[in-house]
């Protein structure tokens, strides 16, 4: 049998590892090179139970790869300001406590990286923005932000945190044992609390189409905080494999994969990332081509692609129109394990794009049929506080 | 009485007759995860040594399963399409790929026995 891809190494060299390192491995993790860590990809259930469990109760999640920093300057009108020359967000118009989905673009609209900008509730931080951005990407982002920062403004990384995300139907049940406070709040916002009597700073958010939260906590207090979570009966410890899964079902873009420098905003179907004040303004990177996408359309489109047989069609499977003519590409394609099949996220020719489109695509030589579909292949479940 | 041989790439070989069934180690099945998917060959094909047999592709990743043995294709195991888990649940028994009828004998000898694959599997941790 042929290793598989994802379980052939990285250089094993120097890999960092996170706070909770020591617990995935107590916890029968198997343990894979990801990003520069040694991360667990699932624990002794498998990435199948894993992902049905997180859908039904509730998945702890070791995010302490990623990136988090303070962007400080005199005032949040300043430090807004400076991030909207490098996103295309609008970041200025963020209620404080209110969390946005954004992207670092480079000067030709390509994404350099996709990231959480949170302006924080707490009047103490009111002249700060706190960001979370890929574990592959972050020195390269937090370099690029540096780079552009005006005087008086300065960027501090937060190597001294780590990131457990808690996720699924019973998570908010099971989170408000530990922060009672934390339930109240709507999705997309972020408050600093007490958990367990740790001071974290919670975000209402995720990355697997379930409710939940994603919580910043001291590096000295990680393991504590992870294993009160664990000690829940609805809790269980998730892998990095069923977190791709989850995130692929929520039709959720994967860096690297899904987007890259080489697309754009709107090729990338991340439009509403673009706030409607920026578009008019066109000030920020990659305005021209972007706002060029905007009026006069793109030439490729990211599609949700829903293969009819059973065999699973991997990132970098070409996709055709039926008569020999390639048409565009997969970008992340897996067994969705809520689905009961397998599914798939690609780039395909605008004239393909539209959904209900027969496509075919091409598996091991051999042309498989398969359509285009909306996406998410399954139904989000954040949390909406009603508009009153 | 069937004798059993392995191969480095964590196949297995069960010998009836001049009848060789092909599927992959607990070892393989453990490594590879929930297997959710195979893709099992035509019956009547032939195979060469070293030939891909079938897919086996779990969440994460697919891989190939290549036949130790040279022969013709003459039976697959279709439960496998409709419960592909049964790679996880008995690698070494229900859990069987295909079955091929051997051109050369040989070729099954120069295998190695289970002792031989123990150690082997030993060595990789």
């Amino acid at each position: 049998m042929s290793a598989p891809e994802a379980h052939k190494a990285e250089s094993t060299e120097e890999l960092k590892v996170t706070p909770l390192h020591a617990l995935h491995v107590a916890l029968g993790a198997k343990m894979v090179p990801f990003a520069g860590y040694d991360m667990p990809v699932q624990y002794k259930d498998g990435v199948l139970a894993e992902h049905l469990h997180t859908r039904e109760a509730a998945g702890l999640f070791d995010v302490s790869h990623m990136g988090q920093a303070w962007i400080e300057g005199p005032d949040f009108e300043t430090v807004a300001r400076t991030v909207e020359t490098l996103t295309p967000g609008d970041i200025l118009g963020l209620a404080p406590g209110a969390i946005r989905y954004t992207l670092l673009l480079n000067r030709n609209g390509g994404i350099k990286d996709d990231l959480m900008v949170t302006r924080p509730a707490e009047p103490a931080r009111a002249n700060s923005l706190f960001i979370i951005v890929n574990a592959a990407c972050k020195d390269a982002d937090f370099a690029h932000i540096a780079a552009h920062l005006p005087a008086g403004t300065k960027l501090l990384r937060l190597d001294d945190r780590a990131l457990i995300a808690l996720q699924g139907p019973k998570a908010v049940e099971v989170f408000a044992r530990f922060a009672p406070e934390a339930e109240g709040m709507g999705f997309m916002t972020a408050r600093a609390m007490n958990v367990a009597g740790i001071p974290c700073l919670v975000s209402r958010s995720g990355y697997t189409g379930e409710d939940g939260y994603e919580v910043s906590v001291p590096n000295d207090r990680a393991v504590e905080l992870a294993k009160k979570l664990l000690a829940e009966p609805e809790v269980k410890p998730i892998g990095l494999g069923a977190r791709d899964s989850l995130r692929l079902e929520a039709g959720l873009c994967l860096y690297g994969h899904d987007i890259d420098e080489t697309t754009t905003p709107i090729e990338a179907a991340l439009g509403w990332t673009i706030g409607k004040r920026r578009r008019e303004e066109a000030n920020f990177p990659g305005a021209k081509p972007i706002l060029g996408h905007i009026a006069s359309g793109v030439a490729r489109k990211r599609v949700g692609i829903l293969p009819e047989g059973k065999a699973p069609a991997r990132d970098g499977t070409e996709i055709y129109d039926g008569q020999g003519n390639k048409i565009g590409g997969i970008t992340s394609g897996s067994y969705g394990p809520t689905v009961g099949g397998p599914i798939a996220m690609g780039y395909v020719e605008i004239g393909h794009a539209k959904v209900g489109t027969a496509v075919e695509l091409m598996v091991r030589g051999k042309g498989r049929p398969a359509k285009i579909v909306a996406l998410p292949f399954v139904e989000k479940r954040f949390h909406r506080t009603e508009k009153k | 009485m069937s004798e059993i041989r392995f191969t480095d790439q964590h196949e297995w070989v069960r010998l009836d007759g001049d009848v060789a069934t092909i599927g992959i180690t607990d070892y393989a099945q453990e490594q590879l995860g929930d297997v959710v998917y195979v893709e099992l060959p035509d019956v009547g094909k032939s195979v060469a040594a070293g030939d891909e047999a079938a897919v086996v592709e779990s969440v994460k990743a697919a891989s190939e399963v290549y036949s130790p043995v040279s022969g013709e294709v003459v039976a697959v195991n279709a439960d496998l399409e409709g419960a592909p888990g049964g790679v996880n649940e008995d690698a070494m028994g229900k859990g069987w790929f295909v079955k091929v009828r051997l051109a050369d004998k040989s070729e099954f000898a120069k295998l190695m026995d289970e002792d031989a694959y123990k150690s082997f599997v030993e060595g990789l941790a």
